[in-house]
């Protein structure tokens, strides 16, 4: 039978791919930024955050608002409350993008203290990964979706690459900190991206099997 | 939206006993309003008033007004126009022991069409726009009474389309039908509401929540609450209102 | 003490069933007993014939007839008058008025008064007030007052078994109330109310007294031809043949198979009555 309610949840469902869609690109930005030491480009992704916030509480209200209305069950409630958490990763991750984007502007006006090998590395691998979340929920891929929660170990050890790299730069040169922390903290940013793609990723496999997988083996 | 219909500080007696207690209340056109409330709050009565079909019950006495398109539906309107503008859909499915033809044509031919073709025509669109013709279009002679409970609560729907009215209100439409039956209903009510404005009362608190833009709860004869449907139900401004929806009573 | 209680259930079940079998062996024992007594005089010259030979031989034609007629009548004048009376008293008047209560009250006296008496009733006003004299006309309104409590009642009953549901859907569809009763209730009340008049039929079919003095002849060779002519009628004739005439012991037997006619006539249309409503019980679903 035909169903008012699933109009509704294909709305939602789209809701959420705009905001993926522009947490994508906030993360480029941001990263960009940072590669070309743009604060400009680090302006921008300040400022896009605000949209991305009210995308996030459109879908809470949305999610809150078919449950009052619709008592889903099932599927139905699987897919309203994991679409809810979703949206809440999202705005975590823009929320860190922004984090990068205002290490940008600490760094910008001199010169990087060494060539990025790591952390472009590591960007694209966090880009990567929140691509994968959102298209195995968009196709409700569990495979793809359990590939992503592995990757973040590579994530961790490409974090801890770059603290080594640059906390020995530190321990030789003290007057280079200033130039050298954000960037941890920037490899610090992009391994929470990670981590919330896996978290994504892991809410796709509660969607479709009704199982969860989080704090497993580790 | 525009209103349809006003409900102006309406009082109802029923010989001593006071149902209605001051009532005043707008329905918008194209929206469908639900009506909820324990038994016996008046909300059947509620609706009855507004097509007149309390008339039909004596030493009725009312005060205050309802005012369809402006104009009050005692003074202005002849009970049958009214009826006309405002059909009703009942809480048993009660079609006529006729033809699914004639059920749908009956109040086309109340209103003296009697051209075949016409009627024909109108008949197939309303089971259409009812969504039933798909299921009954190859004997539309059989009785009535052969269709299940589900389909002919739909072709009571239809009987009520069929005369082009403004409004329709349902009278707890889906208290006797199984899930199915009512999930169908409440579809159908969603597409309805792009052409007519709907009043529906229920006792179904859920079902008021999916598909009603406006809920009025109404408590022992008292509006207690009027509001969006996802206001009342994520944040009742009445505690009795809460107490209701959330089953601490009636 | 449960083995006690399931005795006397069964005790009062074996009464129950013991009075309906009474009931079946009483008519089981006059179809028997007219039967056995009437079925040889009954041939094909009995049923097509008039009497002959000073009442001991011949047929019963005219009889046949006769009532034929006077039942037909009876029921064309009762069927209008007694629905539009109970489409007045179940859907119009208000229940408490002072008319409807009388004229209820009236409706289950008339059902009360002995036959004999509508006879002079109907020769006082059709017969002689009216001079519609001794004839088909007067005998027919006779036994149509007569009927008319039965066809009340039974249409009122059936008026009142059409559900308020349907009233209401006609009525929200914007009807009036005679649309409503002609186009909503009418029609489901109609097998109702016709069942009614087969068993009010069934009823007139067998009365003597109302026609006795207002229709009835005990003998005529000729067929009537106008609503103004005298008839003979089965029961009549029964009575006539049992208590008139010059040779008792050859009309008996006529007599017996004349009752068996009007027996089966009765009975039959009892059974087109049943049939009927059974049909149309097994229709409704409401």
């Amino acid at each position: 039978m035909e169903r008012h309610f699933d109009l509704e949840l294909a709305d939602l469902k789209k809701t959420l791919l705009t905001m993926s869609a522009m947490v994508e690109e906030t993360i480029n930005r941001a990263v960009s930024s940072l590669e070309k030491l743009s604060p400009e480009l680090a302006r921008e992704v300040i400022s896009a955050d605000e949209s991305i916030d009210r995308i996030e509480i459109a879908i809470d209200d949305k999610t809150f608002d078919l449950i009052i209305r619709h008592q889903p069950l099932a599927g139905d409630l699987r897919l309203i409350l994991m679409a809810g958490k979703i949206g809440t990763e999202l705005e975590r991750i823009a929320d860190l993008a922004v984090d990068i984007a205002q290490r940008t502007l600490k760094l910008a006006g001199q010169p990087l203290i060494k060539p990025l090998v790591d952390i472009p590395k590591l960007s694209s691998l966090a880009q990567q990964m929140v691509r994968d979340s959102i298209q195995s929920f968009v196709n409700l891929d569990v495979t793809l979706a359990r590939s992503i929660c592995k990757r973040d170990d590579e994530a961790d050890s490409l974090r801890d690459a770059v603290y080594r790299e640059l906390s020995e730069i530190v321990r030789r040169d003290g007057g280079l900190a200033d130039r050298a922390i954000p960037l941890i903290l920037v490899s610090r940013h992009l391994e929470r991206i990670c981590d919330h793609a896996t978290n994504i990723a892991e809410d796709v496999v509660f969607l479709v099997e009704a199982k969860f997988i989080k704090h497993c083996g580790k | 939206m525009k209103k349809i219909i006003e409900v102006k500080n309406l009082n109802l007696w029923f010989g001593e006993k006071h149902i209605l207690k001051n009532i005043s209340l707008d329905f918008e056109s194209n929206e469908i309003s639900a009506i909820i409330g324990p038994s016996g709050c008046g909300k059947s009565t509620l609706i009855r008033t507004l097509n007149r079909m309390n008339d039909l019950i004596p030493e009725t006495r009312i005060t205050g007004g309802v005012l369809l398109d402006g104009q009050d539906i005692r003074q202005e309107h002849d009970v049958v126009t009214l009826r006309t503008k405002v059909g009703m859909v009942f809480q048993r499915p009660n079609p006529f022991p006729k033809s699914i033809f004639e059920n749908v044509a009956y109040g086309l031919r109340v209103q003296g069409i009697s051209n075949r073709r016409e009627i024909a025509d109108r008949v197939e669109n309303t089971l259409k726009a009812a969504a039933l013709w798909d299921e009954v279009k190859g004997n539309l002679n059989q009785n009535a009474f052969q269709l299940s409970g589900g389909q002919q609560q739909r072709l009571c729907i239809a009987r009520a389309l069929a005369v082009k009215p403004e409004v329709i209100l349902f009278d707890e439409p889906c208290s006797a039908l199984d899930p199915i039956s009512t999930a169908r209903i409440e579809e159908l009510l969603l597409k309805l509401k792009i052409s007519y404005t709907i009043i529906i009362v229920t006792h179904n608190m859920q079902q008021a929540a999916r598909v009603a833009d406006k809920t009025a709860f109404l408590l022992m004869g008292e509006m207690i609450e009027v509001g969006a449907t996802s206001q009342i139900f994520k944040q009742p401004k009445d505690k009795r209102t809460e107490d209701y929806i959330t089953g601490r009573f009636g | 003490m449960k083995r006690n209680r399931l005795l006397i259930q069964k005790l009062w079940f074996s009464v129950l069933g013991l009075s309906g079998l009474i009931i079946a062996i009483i008519l089981f024992a006059l179809v028997f007993f007219v039967t056995t007594r009437g079925f040889r005089v009954i041939n094909w010259e009995f049923l097509t014939a008039a009497p002959k030979d000073g009442m001991t031989a011949g047929g019963i034609f005219p009889a046949i007839v006769g009532t034929f007629y006077l039942t037909l009548l009876a029921i064309a004048a009762a069927l209008p008058v007694g629905v539009i009376t109970a489409i007045y008293l179940n859907e119009y008047a208000d229940r408490d008025s002072r008319l409807v209560q009388v004229s209820r009250k009236a409706v289950n006296a008339l059902a009360g008064i002995p036959s004999v008496v509508f006879g002079l009733f109907g020769l006082a006003l059709f017969v002689n007030f009216l001079h519609f004299g001794v004839s088909i006309l007067s005998g027919g309104l006779t036994l149509a007052i007569m009927i008319l409590p039965v066809i009340i009642r039974s249409s009122e009953e059936a008026l009142s078994a059409v559900p308020f549901s349907f009233r209401e859907a006609s009525l929200a569809l914007g009807a009036s109330k005679w649309y409503t009763i002609r186009r909503a209730v009418l029609p489901t009340a109609l097998p109702g109310i016709f069942t009614g008049a087969i068993l009010g039929i069934g009823r007139v079919a067998g009365e003597t007294a109302p026609i006795m003095f207002t229709a009835a002849t005990f003998f005529t060779g000729r067929l009537p031809s106008s609503i103004r002519d005298e008839v003979m009628a089965l029961p009549y004739h029964i009575y006539g043949l049992m208590t008139e005439g010059t040779h008792p012991e050859q009309q008996a037997p006529i007599a017996y198979g004349t009752a068996l006619v009007l027996l089966v006539l009765v009975l039959g249309i009892d059974l087109i009555a049943i049939i009927w409503r059974y049909r149309s019980r097994k229709m409704k679903k409401w």
